[in-house]
C-alpha cells in the first residue's frame, strides 16, 4: 500500500432480508377481532388473570390460555412518559405521551399513545378511552385505535389499577 | 462444592462513539490481548473461550462468534456464545466462571463486545410487530414510566437522577477508558439538558459506545502463575422472570431481589452496605441507582434516594459504599460488554488495580447486570481474600 | 482429582418437523414440548427444575430478543435460574452440564426452537460469514456446502451415488420416525435422476428445513433415581470450533469433530448408534470418517436431519434420539453430534450410555 493511500475505516454493506412474520395463533385471533373493532383478551385457566394482547400463554403460570374475554375500550393510566424525540418512520410529532394502560377487566398493561390532553396534566390513575380510526380504515393492527383520551371519571387509586372489573370503574363504585 | 475460581486477567478497550480504527475482530482482540497480558499468559494457556454480546441485529452479523473465532484464538478449542439481552455481559462472565467452577476447565478466556457504530440499534429494536403499536422510542420509552412510578412511590425529589448523572460522570473522569469525559459537569448542566423521555433527561441517559471487555478466569492451582493479585469469585447468581405478567413488580423486580439474596448468601454477606466495599451496578438511566439500591438491599424500600443524596455512593464525597467508581454505564455503554465491564471493574477494585478510581482497601465488591424489561439479572461477588 | 459428577438424561421430546409451523409463535411452539418432558418425569413446570437454558437465533425469526418470548412458556414466577445461548440447544445442554457439575443445580431443562420458515434460511445464513469480506457477497449456506461436496468428490472421498445412498437410507429410517418431514422408500437411481440445484448437490442432498422445538431434562444420577425414571448417562461431551477462513480448512475432513470425539471418549467402547447432524448428505460421509465409525454402527436410525432439520434444536434432538434408544433398551451405547457454522465449522460430540 502506498503511503498516500488513506486507511479504509468504513464500508457500507446494506443487509436486506425479507420475513413472513407470523404473530402466533393467539395474537392472530386478537388481530382478527380488532379488525372488527373488538378488543379480545385471554384468561389464564390457573390464575384467572386476563392478558391483552394475548400471546397464547400465561407468562406467570406457563400454561396455555384459550378462554377469550371481550374487553371494553376504557382504561386506566398505570404510568406514562412524555417523549421529546421523534420515533423513526413515525409521523407523530414530539412531544407526545405514551402510557402503560390497563383496560377494564384486564390485568396487564400495554403501551399506547395519549392525546386530546394537556401533557402536563397526565397522571397515574387517570381514566381514558380509545379514540378509534374511522371504521373504513380498520385493519389487522392495534393502530386501529388512534390514541386514548382522558374521560370524565374519577381517578383510580393506585392499588386498584389493573384490578378493575369488565364493567369498569363506575361499576365498581 | 463448586471448585474455586479467580479472575487473573482483565482487559478492556477504551470506549468511544466510534472505533473507526478497528474492525469488530480488531476490537475484541484488543480486549483479549490486554486481558492475556494482564494475566501474564499467552493464547496457548487458554482452554476455552466464552463470548457474549447483545442481539446480533445490532451489528447485522449473525452469530458473529463464528467469524471471531480466529481473532480470539478459539480454533481447536470449545467456544460458547451467550445471549441474555442487556445482562449478557454478566451472564457471559458467569458461564465462563462455570467452566472452571465445574472442574471441567483450568483456564478460560471470556470476551464481550458491542460495536454500536457499525449498526443501528434503534432499528434492530423496532422491527415492527402487528399486535403492538409502533411506538418504539428506544429503551428510555420503556423505562421512563417505571421510573415515574418509583418517584411517585418513594416521594423522591426531582433532582436525585441529576445527582447520579453528575456523580457517575465525575467517577468516569477518573477512568481513562470511559467514553464520556466530563470532569466539569454540574447539576445545572444536567438539569438544563434536553428532556428525552420525561423524567429522563439527555445527560441522565447512557451513551452509545463501541468497546469490548475480556477476562481470564482460572482454577485455584493456577492462580499463582499470574503476576497480579487474583479476584476470587465468592458468589455467582442469575435469575429471570417474564417481561410482563399480571401483578409484576416492575419498579423492584423480584428476580433482582432473589438474585441478590442468592449471591449474598454464597459470599456470606448479611448487610450489603456494611459488608461490601463498593459495587459496580448496571445503571443505564440515572434513576436506576436509587431503584437498585433498594432492590439490592443497600437501603430500605423507598429510601434508596436518601443514600444517593447523602453522597454515600460517591467516591468524590468519600461515601461509605461507592457505586460505579468506573463511571458506570452512564459513562460508557457498549451494550453487550456493559455487564462484563461491571463484573471486571468489581474485580479490579478487589485486586487493588483500579487506578484513579480505586476505592482504598477494597476487599469485597459486587458486579451486577440486568437486561430485557429489567427481568434478567446476573451478579457476582468477588473478593481479595480466598474463601 | 475427584471424578466428575455423572449426568443423566431423563426426558426428551420434539415437535413434528414442519416446513411451516403456520400461525404458531415461539411460545406456542415451545409449550407442547415442555409439557411433554415435564410429563415424562412427573413435574409441573420450570419451577421443578434448578436451571433452564435455551438455544435459538434471533435472525431466523427476524426479531431481536426472540428468545425473551420463550420465557413466557416457562412459568417463571417466582423467578428462575435461566440462561440462553445463540446456538443450537445442544450447547445449552453443555452449559447446563457445567451448572450441575459446579453444584448450582441438580436438574436442568433445556430447549431449542426456531421458525426458520419466516425467512430464506440459506440467504439468512450468508450473514453469519465475515462481515467485511464474505457477507457482502451473499454466499449462501447451500453454495458453500456444494463447494465442500465438490472437493470431496474430486478427492475421491465420496461419489454422487454414495451421497444419494445416504439420503435413501435416511429416508428409509425416517419411516419409523413419527416426527419426520420427509420419509419413504426411494432408490438411489431415482434420486440421481433429479437435476442438481447447486452442483453437485441435488435438492435431496439438502436436509429439509423445519420449524419446531425440542426439549430435554437432565439431572444428576441421584436425582434420576429419586424421580424413579429411566435414564441414560452422558459419559462424555466435548465441542470444538475451527477457523472461519474456509480457504485455510481441509473441507473434506472435520478435525474439530475428531478432537471433540476424542474428548468425549467415543473410542472407549462400541458405538451401536450414531445420530449425526449432517444437513447435507456428503457431510454425513465426512463425519462418519472423522468419528471413526465402522459398519457395525447404525448411522441416523431416526433418519437424522435428512428427515427434518429442526433449526436450533437438531443437535439437541440427536442427543434425544440416542437417549430414547438407550432407555428403550434397544442399545447400550451411542454417539450424538451437533454442528454450527458453514461447512461443519463447529462440532459437538456426546457419548450416551445405559445406566
Amino acid at each position: 500500500m502506498s503511503e498516500d493511500t488513506e486507511a479504509v475505516t468504513r464500508i457500507e454493506t446494506p443487509v436486506y432480508l425479507q420475513y413472513n412474520f407470523t404473530a402466533g395463533r393467539a395474537p392472530a385471533r386478537f388481530l382478527e377481532r380488532i379488525r372488527q373493532g373488538v378488543l379480545t383478551g385471554q384468561r389464564c385457566p390457573r390464575c384467572a388473570n386476563v392478558y391483552i394482547p394475548p400471546r397464547g400463554s400465561c407468562p406467570a403460570c406457563g400454561v396455555p390460555t384459550e378462554e377469550e374475554v371481550v374487553l371494553p375500550d376504557k382504561a386506566t393510566v398505570q404510568s406514562f412518559t412524555v417523549v421529546a424525540i421523534p420515533i423513526p418512520n413515525n409521523p407523530i410529532k414530539p412531544p407526545f405521551v405514551i402510557a402503560n394502560l390497563v383496560l377494564d377487566g384486564a390485568n396487564i398493561s400495554f403501551i399506547h399513545l395519549m392525546s386530546e390532553c394537556e401533557n402536563s396534566e397526565v397522571h397515574i390513575g387517570q381514566r381514558v378511552q380509545a379514540v378509534w380510526k374511522p371504521e373504513a380504515e380498520w385493519t389487522y393492527a392495534m393502530d386501529n385505535i388512534r390514541y386514548f383520551k382522558p374521560i370524565d371519571e374519577p381517578d383510580v387509586p393506585v392499588d386498584r389499577i389493573g384490578r378493575l372489573p369488565i364493567g369498569g370503574w363506575e361499576d365498581e363504585q | 462444592m463448586a471448585k474455586l475460581a479467580a479472575v487473573v486477567g482483565i482487559g478492556q478497550t477504551h470506549y468511544k462513539t466510534r472505533r473507526g480504527d478497528v474492525s469488530i475482530a480488531g476490537l475484541v482482540r484488543e480486549a483479549a490481548v490486554n486481558a492475556l497480558e494482564d494475566a501474564g499468559l499467552g493464547w496457548d494457556d487458554i482452554e476455552a473461550v466464552i463470548i457474549g454480546k447483545a442481539p446480533d441485529m445490532f451489528e447485522g452479523v449473525i452469530m458473529p462468534e463464528i467469524y471471531l473465532t480466529d481473532a480470539l484464538g478459539c480454533n481447536g478449542k470449545p467456544m460458547l456464545r451467550v445471549h441474555t439481552a442487556g445482562s449478557v455481559g454478566g451472564s457471559t462472565a458467569l458461564v465462563a466462571a462455570s467452566h472452571v467452577q465445574s472442574g471441567m476447565f483450568k483456564r478460560v478466556l471470556t470476551v464481550t463486545f458491542e460495536k454500536q457504530s457499525e449498526s443501528n440499534a434503534m432499528w434492530a429494536l423496532s422491527t415492527p410487530q402487528p399486535f403492538s403499536v409502533h411506538l418504539n422510542a428506544g429503551a428510555g420509552g420503556y423505562f421512563a414510566p417505571i421510573i415515574r412510578e418509583y418517584m411517585r412511590r418513594s416521594g423522591a425529589p426531582y433532582d436525585v437522577g441529576i445527582k447520579v448523572a453528575v456523580k457517575d460522570r465525575l467517577h468516569g473522569a477518573r477512568n481513562p477508558l470511559a467514553h464520556l469525559q466530563l470532569p466539569e459537569i454540574t447539576m445545572k448542566e444536567v438539569e438544563d439538558s434536553m428532556m428525552l423521555w420525561d423524567p429522563i433527561r439527555f445527560l441522565e441517559a447512557c451513551p452509545s459506545s463501541d468497546g469490548a471487555c475480556a477476562m481470564v478466569i482460572c482454577s485455584e492451582d493456577l492462580v499463582a502463575e499470574s503476576p497480579k493479585p487474583p479476584a476470587w469469585i465468592r458468589g455467582v447468581a442469575m435469575r429471570s422472570e417474564p417481561t410482563m405478567y399480571a401483578g409484576r413488580e416492575e419498579v423492584s423486580p423480584q428476580a433482582g431481589r432473589d438474585c441478590a439474596a442468592d449471591v449474598y448468601r454464597q459470599a456470606g454477606i448479611t448487610d450489603p452496605r456494611r459488608d461490601l466495599d463498593c459495587a459496580e451496578v448496571y445503571v443505564p438511566f440515572s434513576w436506576y441507582e436509587p431503584m437498585w439500591l433498594e432492590n439490592l438491599g443497600f437501603a430500605p424500600e423507598g429510601e434508596g434516594w436518601k443514600l444517593t443524596m447523602s453522597g454515600a455512593t460517591s467516591l468524590d464525597e468519600g461515601g461509605d459504599i461507592p457505586w460505579n467508581c468506573s463511571g458506570g454505564v452512564l459513562s460508557s455503554n457498549p451494550i453487550g460488554a456493559s455487564g462484563m465491564i461491571r463484573f471486571a471493574e468489581a474485580a479490579r477494585q478487589v485486586r487493588g488495580d483500579a487506578g484513579a478510581h480505586q476505592v482504598e482497601g477494597a476487599r469485597l465488591a459486587l458486579g451486577h447486570a440486568y437486561g430485557g424489561g429489567a427481568q434478567f439479572f446476573a451478579m457476582w461477588v468477588v473478593g481479595a481474600d480466598k474463601p | 482429582m475427584t471424578a466428575m459428577k455423572e449426568i443423566a438424561v431423563v426426558a426428551f421430546s420434539q415437535s413434528d418437523c414442519l416446513a411451516r409451523a403456520g400461525a404458531a409463535n415461539e411460545v406456542e411452539l415451545i409449550m407442547p414440548q415442555l409439557r411433554a418432558v415435564f410429563g415424562q418425569v412427573g413435574l409441573n413446570n420450570a419451577q421443578d427444575v434448578d436451571f433452564v437454558c435455551s438455544g435459538s437465533c434471533d435472525y431466523l425469526q427476524g426479531a431481536a430478543f426472540a428468545f425473551v418470548a420463550g420465557v413466557d412458556a416457562l412459568g417463571a414466577v417466582p423467578p428462575i435460574k435461566e440462561s440462553h445461548v445463540e446456538m443450537d440447544a445442544a450447547w445449552a445442554l453443555y452449559e447446563s452440564i457445567l451448572k450441575i457439575r459446579m453444584d448450582q443445580a441438580e436438574s436442568a431443562l433445556i430447549y431449542g426452537f426456531a421458525k426458520a420458515s419466516a425467512g430464506e434460511l440459506p440467504t439468512v445464513l450468508s450473514q453469519q460469514l465475515d462481515p467485511y469480506y464474505l457477507a457482502p457477497l451473499w454466499v449462501d449456506s447451500v453454495s458453500l456446502a456444494a463447494m465442500q461436496a465438490r472437493l470431496l468428490i474430486e478427492k475421491g472421498l465420496a461419489t454422487e451415488q454414495a451421497m444419494a445412498g445416504v439420503v435413501a437410507r435416511a429416508r428409509k429410517h425416517a419411516m419409523v420416525n413419527p416426527h419426520a418431514q420427509v420419509s419413504g422408500e426411494v432408490s438411489i437411481e431415482t434420486l440421481l435422476a433429479a437435476d442438481t440445484v447447486v452442483s453437485p448437490l441435488r435438492e435431496s442432498d439438502c436436509a429439509p428445513v423445519a420449524d419446531g422445538a425440542a426439549a430435554m431434562i437432565i439431572c444428576t444420577v441421584d436425582k434420576a433415581r429419586e424421580w424413579g425414571v429411566p435414564y441414560a448417562v452422558i459419559s462424555g461431551i466435548d465441542h470444538r470450533i475451527e477457523t472461519h477462513n474456509l480457504g485455510m480448512r481441509d473441507l473434506t475432513d472435520s478435525p474439530s469433530t475428531r478432537q471433540a470425539a476424542a474428548g468425549a471418549g467415543v473410542g472407549r467402547g462400541a458405538v451401536e448408534v450414531a445420530e449425526l447432524c449432517a444437513p447435507f448428505s456428503h457431510q454425513e460421509i465426512i463425519l462418519t470418517r472423522a468419528l471413526g465409525l465402522g459398519d457395525d454402527t447404525v448411522i441416523n436410525p431416526s433418519g437424522g436431519v435428512m428427515a427434518g432439520n429442526l433449526m436450533m434444536a437438531s443437535g439437541l434432538a440427536r442427543i434425544g434420539e440416542v437417549f430414547r434408544r438407550i432407555v428403550s433398551g434397544d442399545i447400550s451405547r451411542g454417539v450424538a453430534h451437533a454442528t454450527s457454522g458453514p461447512c461443519l465449522q463447529h462440532n459437538l460430540v456426546a457419548v450416551l450410555e445405559s445406566a
